[in-house]
């Protein structure tokens, strides 16, 4: 009755997810009994996951999954999943979980339940309770396999510390040379915050008039270790890039701390944003609808009240660095 | 080259989301339904792919009647015939087996679904299609070439994108960047018209098992009042975020 946590890793050391997955992994085998069993490709070093509950470690060093390919990773995770007979897989809710979970699912003939917010209502039945309609709403399902795969959502569990041993031991997998799909260019920027691990996100809209005022949403950002956003108008007029755009048909964002400048809050961006546990908005108008989804509201032009915002946040985290 | 839209019908953007019987159905009074914004992409691109390139485009749904409008959209923008499973949409697996048999019936090269639906959000259907088909597939894809059997893409990741070589047949999660946002077709009176005479098929679905139910909908719990802080006093905003929210 082992419960299987996938940890993803980013050069050599675990994600803040993977520790967060761990925790919630942790959640589900109390529930379930039975251990917490972590799967590391090419990852950190195994005590990390101890702290957080993983009694046991599978370690994968593979060459072949040097660079993250769907199908190999779902394959080498279907492995590790059979041979430890685990009842439930757990993956994030990362570009990369979300691509490879379906053909996880497939591979073991489980019910796959995406955007998972909490530990299951029930474990016999499996019963989950998901986001669905983007944030405006949860269900609960009900699990029929045997096996399942449980993908959590951005942000909606938290770091638990639990006492695991985290054995280590090594797990070969067997891979297909040709797995079909080969990547020939990364376009990444290292040196910036991404909307998804970020704790804190400045987002910007039409308020702002223009992409040369941009300097004020990327300096409030900074001061904040924040990533960047914008609102849907912004990212079609081109403003900003599309990947910038948060709301319904564009990236959800599950912050700490979201921060709006300038939006006025239509409901397909207030579906994209609700899942963040704390909103503030900056606003002209003391009618824009997104005053009644805040919890801080500020009725004040961007182009006064941010840059002085910025000022003393600067002089806040310096004194209390 | 025989690319298949799957097409999901889905509220609109704008609709205000609640439960009937017991919260237990959606409640679809006064709801306008859609083609599923990230599907949209797809068929747009797929138009692309048919006046460029000469393919043919089939489009299909897992759903009962009344999804019949929104495939006759997707004609209406373009699509030569349309397929509806006649079952109900009842889980994210049960969709993905109904649409492979399609898949695998129509021959098709390239399938190209949304990356999710904006119901559901489950964002499984592509991949498990492609699992079962054991075709290739990209998700999150914002940019698709094909030339002949051999296909180019882009894939949105966390932080970035990276271009990927692939090779039909071929699997696409698509969303915005397939096309751009002013790319999309409103159907005009002509296509309207010609969509009225186009194949719609009705088949029935093949025997498949559910992997999930749905057991009951919830609503977030309402939110708390709004503390307006004055724009001359922006330290109150930091103390509140930091001894109230805790979050800086």
């Amino acid at each position: 009755m082992s419960v299987l946590v996938y940890t993803e890793s980013e050069g050599g050391s675990f994600k803040k997810v993977a520790l967060e997955l761990t925790s919630y992994a942790k959640g589900v085998a109390n529930a379930t009994g039975g251990d917490v069993t972590a799967v590391s490709i090419n990852g950190g070093n195994a005590a990390d996951l101890g702290k957080y509950g993983a009694d046991k470690v599978m370690e994968i060093n593979d060459a072949t999954l040097e660079t993250f390919n769907a199908k190999n990773y779902a394959a080498a995770l279907a492995q590790v999943a059979k041979a430890a007979g685990a009842k439930t897989v757990i993956v994030s809710s990362s570009a990369n979980s979300k691509y490879l979970a379906p053909l996880l699912a497939v591979e073991l003939g489980a019910a796959y339940a995406p955007n998972v917010v909490a530990l299951p209502e029930s474990t016999s039945p499996m019963k989950v309770k998901s986001t669905v309609y983007t944030n405006k709403a949860f269900a609960i399902n009900e699990l029929k396999t045997d096996v399942t795969v449980i993908g959590l959502a951005k942000n909606a569990y938290g770091l638990q510390e639990n006492a695991g041993a985290a054995a280590a031991s090594a797990f070969a997998v067997d891979l297909a040379g040709d797995n079909g799909v080969a990547v020939t260019s990364v376009d990444k920027a290292t040196d910036k915050v991404t909307i998804a691990d970020a704790e804190v996100v400045v987002s910007g809209g039409r308020g702002l008039k223009g992409p040369e005022n941009w300097h004020l949403v990327e300096e409030l950002a900074e001061t904040l270790g924040a990533a960047t956003a914008c609102s849907k108008p912004v990212s079609d007029m081109g403003w900003r890039p599309h990947s910038e755009h948060v709301g319904q048909t564009g990236k959800p964002v599950a912050s700490n701390l979201y921060i709006a400048i300038g939006i006025s809050g239509a409901i397909q961006h207030l579906a994209g944003i609700n899942s963040s546990k704390v909103k503030v908005v900056i606003n002209t108008d003391p009618e824009a609808p997104f005053f009644k989804a805040a919890d801080y509201g500020i009725v004040g032009d961007a182009f006064d009240v941010v840059p002085r915002l910025t000022e003393k946040l600067k002089q806040f985290k310096a004194n209390n660095a | 080259m025989k690319i298949l839209v799957c097409i999901s019908h889905v509220p609109d953007t704008t609709s205000k989301i609640n439960f009937t019987d017991n919260d237990t159905k959606f409640d679809t009074n006064g709801v306008q339904f859609v083609i599923n914004p990230n599907d949209e992409f797809g068929l747009t691109r797929a138009m692309w792919f048919k006046e460029k390139q000469g393919a043919t485009v089939h489009v299909a749904n897992v759903g009962d009647a009344s999804s019949e409008p929104t495939l006759r959209k997707a004609l209406a923008i373009g699509a030569d015939e349309a397929i509806r499973v006649d079952a109900p949409a009842t889980d994210g697996y049960f969709v993905a087996k109904q649409l492979t048999k399609v898949a695998q019936d129509g021959g098709y090269d390239l399938i190209i679904a949304g990356r999710e639906s904006i119901d559901y959000n489950g964002g499984m259907v592509p991949g498990m299609m492609a699992a079962m088909l054991g075709a290739n597939f990209v998700n999150t894809c914002i940019n698709l070439e094909i030339d002949g059997s051999d296909a180019t893409a882009v894939r949105e990741i966390d932080g970035g994108k990276e271009s990927v070589k692939t090779s039909l047949p071929l699997v696409i999660g698509g969303q915005k960047g397939l096309v751009e946002e002013s790319d999309l077709r409103i159907p005009n009176m002509r296509g309207i018209m010609m969509a009225r005479k186009k194949p719609l098929h009705v088949v029935p679905a093949d025997a498949a098992e559910a992997h999930a139910a749905t057991t009951s909908f919830e609503k977030p719990a309402p939110k708390g009042a709004v503390t307006m802080v004055d724009p001359e006093n922006l330290d109150q905003l930091i103390d509140l975020l930091h001894n109230e929210a805790k979050v800086i």
